[in-house]
């Protein structure tokens, strides 16, 4: 008898193990959408491949994707378009970019702020 | 009712005995020197709600090291549930102040950090191997990176830790004999340079670092697991 139960519990926890093998247990599901994110930061840093337009443009397709799946952006991710947009002279975009950075992520708010005054500081 | 050595229920039971067995062996035997658990006093005492990763130091040949790694830090501490500083917006801050290299940022005053990028705690790291080496039987791509987070608010150190990942971690050694190895090794090295597949192993390295796992960093306030480790 005390072999049967210790046959049957070793099939379980033998059916359980294989089952977590085909349908991959344990893998919480992210929180953020990342795609294409940190490989367009990497371009971003070597700037010798892809130029800030094309960068925006690959990261503007993932925030529509993001939209239409309903998945958050990551920390940063509005933020980054701000400093593309700072790249190529678009202050007004990168203001709102970092102005959306503080929304979502309320944490941001005194170097989002920093960036924000130098921004309409005058240039002297 | 006795048992017959060759009965099912037998069979069941040396197999559970062996797989008991094969168990303890594996955890000894991966466990030589088991690593101490984490001493996460400090770490709870000041639960941080926002890191600021700054461009790694660079203590390998490769150039690329420090972006490398620096552009794949902030997936696996925000899927942590910590909000991290925007890299390139916090590099370019830097450089405006004529910060242009990691040793240099790592020495600026952790007050002055709070101030600007207003985290809650500030993390270091130091890439000491980054690329592909020709080892004679076999090229591997690798990276090894430690970190060291300290509290911004008290200055206090709240968790450090190493990772490495390797190329040659999964591949299989079937290539024909030494003459194989060889040539292989070659092939390889010129494959992976020239795709930036140490690109792809600091992403691992970074995410075995800097996630939440046995050892690692805890759960941040983003997290649905905040406050439960």
């Amino acid at each position: 008898m005390v072999a049967t139960r210790s046959a049957r519990l070793l099939r379980l926890s033998a059916a359980i193990a294989l089952g977590c093998v085909f349908v991959g247990c344990a893998q919480p599901k992210r929180l953020y959408h990342w795609e294409a994110f940190q490989g367009q930061l990497y371009e971003y840093f070597k700037a010798d491949t892809s130029s800030p337009e094309e960068q925006l443009r690959i990261l503007g397709a993932q925030v529509e994707k993001a939209r239409a799946s309903g998945a958050a952006l990551p920390p940063g991710f509005r933020a980054h378009l701000a400093m593309l947009y700072l790249r190529l002279g678009r202050d007004g975009e990168a203001k709102q970019e970092l102005e959306a950075e503080k929304v979502n992520f309320p944490e941001s708010a005194q170097y989002m702020d920093f960036l924000l005054k130098r921004m309409t500081a005058p240039k002297s | 009712m006795t048992m017959s050595a060759l009965s099912p229920g037998a069979a069941v039971a040396r197999w559970s005995a062996l797989a008991a067995t094969l168990v303890v062996a594996a955890a000894l035997g991966a466990c030589v020197t088991p690593p101490a658990p984490y001493d996460y006093t400090a770490f709870r005492q000041n639960r941080p709600l926002s890191m600021l990763v700054l461009p790694p130091l660079n203590e390998t040949p490769e150039v690329t090291a420090t972006y490398g790694v620096l552009s794949q830090v902030t997936l696996p501490l925000a899927e942590a549930g910590y909000y991290v500083v925007p890299v390139s917006l916090m590099d370019e801050t830097f450089r405006q102040n004529g910060l242009n290299n990691p040793a240099e940022i790592h020495d600026v005053s952790p007050g002055k950090l709070r101030e600007i990028f207003g985290a809650d705690a500030v993390v270091y790291i130091k890439v000491t191997q980054y690329g592909t080496g020709y080892r004679v039987i076999a090229s591997e791509t690798r990276v090894t990176a430690q970190a060291r987070i300290v509290d911004l608010r008290t200055g206090e150190l709240l968790w450090q830790g190493g990772a490495t990942a390797s190329s040659s971690e999964n591949r299989s050694s079937n290539q024909g004999g030494l003459a194989g190895l060889l040539v292989n090794a070659v092939v390889t090295q010129i494959v992976e340079t020239a795709s930036d597949t140490s690109f792809k192993y600091a992403g691992i390295a970074s995410q075995r670092l800097l996630s939440h796992r046995n050892n690692g960093v805890l759960y941040g306030p983003r997290s649905p697991n905040y406050q439960k480790d």
